[in-house]
């Protein structure tokens, strides 16, 4: 469990963070979402991982595990969902208006700047 | 228990729905509402800051939970300083955009402003790491939209490299934010600050993991170099008064390291030890350095402004890796001084452009207003670059002063003074090639006669100097403020007790399984 919990918030990171090095907004979009999940996964996993445990005290539970983790996660999931979508909306406008959906600064040249 | 610290972030809150859902099509009406908003804000901030100023910690408990099972919020001297600055700034950012029009060129920028704010406030009075990545959140969403208020390619262009830094910039809080969850099992500050001093010597892999992630999310707000990056384009092509507002959020960075290296990992506590001496000191000075460079070398003034912005955080950041109380008292003094000083620069900048084709640094026909227009640049530049008489100046002495016999203090002195001189030439250059050259240049023959800018913005720009040189003449009953503002971050004894052992629902529950 701990080994398969801990290997996919290390791919998640590993491929989202190659994606965000990309010059174009797709892949570095791409990126961003994998890299929200990796971090919800690892957020998840801080409380413990408990298998088959109630998130509240009851009378005849002995072991429980920690609610408060996935009041979080819940929390990140709902403004990492809003701010792809954000995102998403301002890199389509960008790229519509400029025709490129490059992410660096674009090159300005001494004529343009000199007219 | 006074509900009026909660004022601040319910008020803002209340007014930005009022604004879309009832005042949508009707500027004059969304103004009115902004503006007395805002002077509201301004009333309930400095009833705030007087409550506390003399040392009084504001406890508000959310639903009458106790912490740190509740979230709180705690209003103390540096907190309650911290949003008078905000309010007041938002009000002068506030007649620059009435007066500029600006806030008619697009829909919902009022709402947006107010939603800003409400973020802002959060930021600091909240007492509780993980209310506060909600509203850096809420603060970012606002300032996405502020952003790209009136469109533009340059402006989108920019907006998506502002968006996407700063989503990067929430992941890693959030892994700072978990791993901190792992080791400690709470998220409280005051709960946190007694709980890092209880870890033992032989397990401090993940919380010292946890306070760098957390220096780095923080070093990114307030745009320390390397994590410099995004600020140069997008505070450049973001709307003039934006930019202006946003002085004040690189300020968030830098409030949020105080808060946290005082409070929860302080200079004497073992396990993270050395972090401010060894990684955040060179960076501010690397900051403060390639921030003066810059304004040597933008060809742009809106360029300039933001590499100026990037040298002051960088003198910040040197006062406050100090560590010491004199160090944070002139870091505040500082950031008061700079953020005054930025944000009238980025209205001027925005003046400038107003009758300007461009805004690159060549001999262009003269503006309108220029006489006014050129004065203001003349006295927010001495106050930015730190020349006598006005409050950069006093800024940059005290942290001279409190660096001189640290071990440090010769790097300190060396580049702070260069680095000063250097934007003295930058901004000496910049002022003389944009107002003085313009004499030279035959004004288009064609060119329409332009009307010099509404009064208001010039009383905007003027206002926030006119503060700045106040805050020269009251320079003594300031530092003194700073001064017992420092000294309560060094002494937080009574903060952890006030949050902690204040009683509310749950107030006793022992947690179970502790960590």
């Amino acid at each position: 469990m701990e080994v398969l919990v801990a290997s996919a918030v290390g791919i998640l990171t590993a491929t989202g963070l190659y994606l965000v090095l990309r010059l174009r907004t797709f892949p570095v979009i791409l990126g961003m979402s994998l890299l929200t999940y990796a971090v919800n996964v690892f957020l998840f996993a801080s409380g413990r991982l408990t298998i088959g445990a109630p998130p509240i005290l009851t009378d005849s539970a002995t072991v429980y595990t920690d609610p408060l983790p996935q009041a979080l996660v819940l929390t990140a999931i709902v403004i990492s969902f809003g701010m792809t979508a954000v995102v998403v909306m301002i890199a389509l406008g960008a790229y519509l208006g400029t025709n490129d959906d490059l992410v660096d600064d674009p090159i300005v040249t001494d004529e343009e700047d000199a007219s | 228990m006074s509900h009026w610290i909660i004022a601040p972030i319910v008020l803002p809150a209340m007014l930005a729905p009022f604004i879309v859902l009832a005042a949508r099509y009707h500027i004059g009406i969304q103004r009115v509402f902004s503006l007395v908003g805002v002077l509201a804000l301004i009333a309930i901030s400095a009833g705030l800051a007087w409550t506390a100023s003399d040392g009084t910690i504001i406890l508000y408990q959310l639903g009458d939970w106790a912490a740190p099972f509740g979230i709180v919020l705690v209003g103390d001297m540096l907190a309650t300083l911290m949003i008078l600055l905000t309010s007041v700034l938002a009000l002068f950012v506030l007649l620059y955009v009435i007066g500029s029009g600006w806030d008619d060129r697009g829909r919902h920028f009022h709402a947006l402003f107010q939603f800003q704010l409400m973020g802002i406030m959060g930021a600091f009075l909240t007492g509780d790491l993980f209310n506060l990545f909600v509203f850096f959140e809420v603060l970012l969403i606002a300032s996405y939209g502020l952003m790209i208020h009136a469109g533009g390619n340059l402006r989108l262009r920019a907006g998506v490299q502002y968006v996407l830094f700063n989503l990067l910039g929430s992941t890693l809080f959030l892994f700072a934010l978990g791993s901190i969850y792992a080791e400690t099992g709470t998220l409280n500050m005051a709960d946190l600050a007694l709980r890092a001093q209880m870890i033992g010597g032989d397990a401090t892999v993940g919380i010292r993991v946890a306070s760098v992630l957390l220096l780095l999310v923080f070093a990114i707000k307030a745009a320390v170099v390397p994590l410099h990056f995004w600020l140069p384009s997008s505070y450049a092509e973001a709307p003039g008064p934006v930019a202006a507002l946003f002085a004040i959020m690189t300020k968030v960075g830098a409030y949020a390291i105080i808060r946290v290296y005082t409070l929860i990992f302080p200079p004497d506590l073992g396990v993270t030890a050395g972090l401010h001496e060894v990684w955040l000191m060179p960076a501010a000075l690397i900051s403060m350095a390639l921030g003066m460079i810059g304004v040597l070398a933008a060809k742009s003034l809106d360029r300039l402004v933001a590499f100026a912005v990037i040298g002051s955080m960088g003198m910040v950041m040197i006062a406050i890796a100090l560590m010491t109380s004199e160090g944070i008292a002139a870091a505040l003094y500082y950031i008061v001084h700079s953020t005054l000083a930025g944000a009238a620069l980025f209205l001027i900048v925005d003046l400038v452009k107003s009758s300007r084709s461009s805004l690159a640094l060549r001999a262009m026909p003269p503006i309108a207003g220029a006489a006014l227009t050129a004065g203001l640049f003349f006295a927010a530049a001495i106050a930015m670059t730190g020349l006598p008489p006005l409050s950069g100046f006093i800024g940059k002495l005290l942290i001279l002063d409190a660096s001189f016999d640290t071990q440090f203090g010769v790097w300190i002195w060396a580049i702070v003074l260069g680095a000063s001189l250097i934007s003295v030439v930058g901004f000496a250059r910049a002022g003389s090639v944009v107002f003085w050259k313009a004499n030279s240049v035959a004004p288009n023959e064609d060119a329409e006669p332009q009307d010099p800018a509404h009064f208001l913005t010039y009383a905007a720009a003027g206002g926030l100097v006119v503060l700045s040189a106040a805050f020269t003449v009251f320079g003594g009953h300031a530092q003194a403020y700073m001064q017992a503002t420092s000294e309560q971050l060094f002494a937080p004894e009574p903060y952890i007790a006030t949050v902690v052992e204040t009683e509310g629902k749950l107030s006793g529950a022992t947690v179970e399984g502790d960590h």
